[in-house]
C-alpha cells in the first residue's frame, strides 16, 4: 500500500537528501585516502620527467633548441649507443623466455609444497643487493674464476674463456637479475589456468603437445607478455650489472646518461637521452601489444 | 543412427591405490552399449578416480578397461575416442562458442566448412543455435553447460564420460538440464557414463546406477530396484531419505525388539549386524488397528511439519524411538491426521520392509 503512495512523487522519497549525501561523503572520503598517493606519485614521477623533458630541450648555453635532438640522431656514438641496449635488451629477454618458461612450466606441474619450496629459490637471489650478485658474478666468471679453473682443470679447456668484462658477462649478469621479473607473472598466470582445460583438449582428442600449444600456451600468454614487458624495459635501463660487468667494453644507454652527466655535465643532453628512452618504451609496449593482441586475451 | 554405434565398457579388477589408501579396490563393471550408467558416491568415494581411470587421466595399478573388444588400459587419453564433459565446463575461453565446439573436429582435421556445419547443428541439439559467434563469458552457466555437452558429442564419440556436469548449476536449472541431457541421450548413440554425488539426479537419469563407496562398487541396480531393495546399508543411507532400526536376523527371519517382521525382500548376507530401513513414505497411516498383514510401527504423534507438497509426521514409537512419516499434503487433508500426543496407527507392508547389513560381504 505504502509502495503505491510513494511512487512517481520525488518529494516523497523518504530520507533521499541523507543518502545522497552519505554517498558523496563516502566518495569523499576515497578520495581523501588516496590522496598522498597520488601526490606522491605526481611530485616523485610526474614532476621530474616534466623537468627533465623540459632541460631537454635547452642547449648548453642555456638557449631553447633541439641541439641535443638532433646531436642523438646524427652522432653514430649514440645511435651505437642504443643499437647496443636494444640488442642487449632482446638477448636478455629472450634468454629469460627460454629460461623462464620451462622452469613456471615445471614448477607449475609439481606438487604445491614442491612448488613454493623451489619458487624460494627463484625469490631469495631477488631479495638480495644487485651489487652484491654482480660483484658474485665476477668471482666465478673472470679470468681464473671457479668456472674457468675447473673447466681447465677438467681439460675441456686450454685457455681461460672471455666470460666477464665484456658482453658475454654483462648479458649472464643481466638475466640473471632479470629471470625473478619473468618467473613471478608467468607462473602467477601458469597457476591460475584451470588444468581441466588441458585435460579436455586432450580428452577431446589433442596429443599432449597440441594441447599445450592450442590451449595452454594461449593460456600463459598474458603473464608471458607482463614478464617480457618488465624484463624488456627494465633491461633498457639497466645501469649496476652491465657497467660492472660489461668492464667498459659495453656501453648502454644508462650509461652514457651517467657520462654524459658525470664527465661532461651537460644536463641538457643527458634529459634528451633520458626522453628518448622513455618514448621508446612507450613505443615497444604498445608495439608489443599489438603483437601480443592482449585485448583480446584479456576479454574474458 | 547407426545401429550398434555405441560400445560397450567392461572393466575388471580395477586397482589403484593412493599410499594407504585404496582410490579403487578390485573394482569391475560391465556398462552395455548405449548405456546411461551413473557413478553414485559421496565425495572421496573413488567414482571420480574411476571415471579419470576410464579417461585414461589416472594410471590404475592394475586391472583392465575394455572399450567394445580394445583394450585400453595402456592407451593414453587422446586416443581413446571419447567425449568429455568437466564439472568446471573447461571451455576454452579465448575461443568463441563455435570454436570451442568445433574443437574436436579442428584436432581431427575435418575440412574448415564442414567444422561449421556440424558445429552448428551440435549446438542445435542442444538448443544454442545461432550462439556459435559469442564469446564463453557472454553465456550464463546453463549455456555454458551446453556448449560443453555440444563440444563432447560434435564428433560422434561412441562413449561420453562427465563429471558431475550440472552441480555448478542452480536447483531449478539441474533439475530442467536432468531431464533434457536424459532426452538427448536417447537421440544419441552413446554410451554415457556420470559421475554425481546427488542421488535424485542419479534417480532421474541412469538407466542403472553403481553406488561407490571406499573405492568399491556396493551395487549396481536399476533406479527403481536399487530404491527398493538395496544391499547394504550404506546404499538404503545414501538413497532417499530414510530412517533405520537396528534388528536382530536369524533363520532368515528379522526380529525388532520381541517382535518378528513381516518381510517379502531377501535378506541380503553381510557383516556388523543387520538394520530395518524405514522410508517415511512408505509408511501407512491407518486410521484403525494395523492390519495382520503389515508390521505395526505405531507410536504417538511428536510434531507435525508442514513441508508444502507433504506433511512430515515425526511420531515416538513405544520402544524402537523416532519414526518419521511422510504423507501427501491432500492425502493428510483427506484422512484427517491425529494432533500431537494422539497415538497413531503406522503400517509398514511386507513388500516394503527393507532389511539390510551394516556393510556388504
Amino acid at each position: 500500500m505504502s509502495i503505491h503512495e510513494s511512487n512517481g512523487s520525488p518529494q516523497s522519497l523518504k530520507n533521499a537528501s541523507k543518502i545522497k549525501f552519505e554517498e558523496r561523503r563516502e566518495s569523499l572520503t576515497f578520495l581523501g585516502l588516496s590522496l598522498p598517493a597520488i601526490l606522491a606519485i605526481f611530485i616523485v614521477v610526474f614532476l621530474p620527467i616534466i623537468w627533465l623533458s623540459s632541460l631537454s630541450f635547452y642547449n648548453a648555453a642555456g638557449e631553447l633548441s633541439m641541439e641535443n635532438y638532433a646531436r642523438i640522431y646524427e652522432s653514430a656514438l649514440y645511435r651505437r649507443t642504443f643499437v647496443v641496449t636494444f640488442q642487449i635488451s632482446i638477448a636478455v629477454t629472450l634468454i629469460c623466455v627460454l629460461l623462464g618458461y620451462p622452469l613456471c612450466y615445471w614448477l607449475t606441474k609439481l606438487p604445491d609444497r614442491t612448488a613454493s619450496i623451489l619458487m624460494i629459490f627463484v625469490l631469495v637471489p631477488f631479495w638480495t643487493s644487485i651489487l652484491v650478485r654482480t660483484y658474485a658474478w665476477l668471482v666465478l666468471l673472470q679470468r681464473n674464476g671457479i668456472i674457468n679453473s675447473s673447466l681447465m682443470s677438467l681439460g675441456i679447456i686450454d685457455e681461460p674463456l672471455q666470460l666477464a668484462h665484456n658482453l658475454t658477462g654483462s648479458i649472464i649478469g643481466m638475466v640473471h637479475v632479470m629471470l625473478p621479473f619473468l618467473v613471478l607473472p608467468l607462473y602467477a598466470t601458469m597457476r591460475s589456468i584451470d588444468t581441466d582445460l588441458v585435460r579436455a583438449a586432450v580428452g577431446l582428442g589433442s596429443s599432449p603437445r597440441e594441447a599445450f600449444w592450442r590451449v595452454f600456451f594461449p593460456m600463459s600468454r598474458p603473464g608471458l607478455f607482463a614478464g617480457i614487458v618488465l624484463v624488456f624495459i627494465l633491461s633498457l635501463g639497466f645501469y649496476v650489472t652491465p657497467a660492472l660487468m660489461g668492464g667498459g667494453r659495453v656501453q648502454m644507454l644508462a650509461q652514457r646518461i651517467e657520462s654524459t652527466i658525470t664527465i661532461y655535465s651537460n644536463w641538457g643532453a643527458a634529459s634528451a637521452l633520458g626522453v628518448v628512452l622513455l618514448l621508446l618504451a612507450l613505443v615497444m609496449i604498445w608495439l608489443m601489444n599489438r603483437v601480443f593482441g592482449l585485448d583480446k586475451l584479456f576479454m574474458r | 543412427m547407426f545401429a550398434n554405434k555405441s560400445q560397450t565398457i567392461d572393466i575388471s579388477n580395477l586397482c589403484k591405490s593412493y599410499g594407504s589408501v585404496n582410490a579403487l579396490d578390485d573394482v569391475s563393471l560391465n556398462i552395455s552399449a548405449g548405456e546411461f550408467l551413473t557413478l553414485l558416491g559421496p565425495s572421496g568415494s573413488g567414482k571420480t578416480t574411476l571415471l579419470m581411470a576410464l579417461a585414461g587421466f589416472v594410471r590404475p595399478d592394475g586391472g583392465s578397461i575394455r572399450f567394445g573388444d580394445r583394450e585400453m588400459i595402456t592407451t593414453p587419453p587422446h586416443k581413446r575416442g571419447l567425449g568429455m564433459v568437466f564439472q568446471s565446463y573447461a571451455l576454452f575461453p579465448f575461443m568463441t562458442v563455435a570454436e570451442n565446439v568445433a574443437y574436436p573436429l579442428k584436432i581431427r582435421g575435418v575440412s574448415k566448412s564442414d567444422q561449421k556445419i556440424r558445429a552448428e547443428r551440435a549446438l542445435e541439439t542442444v538448443e544454442l543455435g545461432g550462439y556459435g559467434n559469442r564469446r564463453i563469458n557472454q553465456l550464463s552457466g546453463g549455456q555454458k553447460q551446453r556448449v560443453a555437452l555440444a563440444r563432447a558429442m560434435v564428433f560422434e564419440p561412441q562413449i561420453i564420460l562427465m563429471d558431475e556436469p550440472l552441480s555448478a548449476l542452480d536447483k531449478k536449472l539441474r533439475e530442467h538440464m536432468q531431464i533434457e541431457l536424459k532426452a538427448l541421450h536417447q537421440k544419441l548413440d552413446a554410451t554415457i557414463v556420470y559421475v554425481t554425488h546427488d542421488q535424485r539426479e542419479a534417480l532421474t537419469m541412469s538407466d542403472r546406477i553403481a553406488v561407490v563407496n571406499h573405492g568399491r562398487i556396493e551395487q549396481v541396480e536399476t533406479p527403481e530396484r536399487l530404491y527398493r531393495q538395496p544391499h547394504s546399508f550404506f546404499v538404503a543411507d545414501f538413497i532417499g531419505e530414510s530412517i533405520s532400526l537396528p534388528v536382530t536376523v536369524a533363520k532368515g527371519t528379522a526380529q525388532l525388539g520381541e517382535r518378528v517382521l513381516k518381510s517379502d525382500l531377501p535378506i541380503a548376507l553381510g557383516s556388523g549386524g543387520h538394520r530395518l530401513v524405514v522410508r517415511p513414505e512408505l509408511l501407512e497411516v491407518t486410521p484403525g488397528d494395523v492390519p495382520e498383514t503389515a508390521n505395526d510401527l505405531s507410536g504417538y504423534v511428536h510434531d507435525i511439519i508442514y513441508q508444502g507438497d507433504s506433511v512430515l509426521v515425526i511420531v515416538q514409537h513405544d520402544s524402537v524411538g523416532q519414526i518419521n512419516v511422510r504423507v501427501p499434503a491432500n492425502r493428510a487433508g483427506q484422512i484427517g491426521l491425529p494432533s500431537k500426543g494422539e497415538r497413531i496407527g503406522l503400517a509398514l507392508h511386507p513388500e516394503d520392509t527393507i532389511i539390510v547389513p551394516e556393510h556388504i560381504s
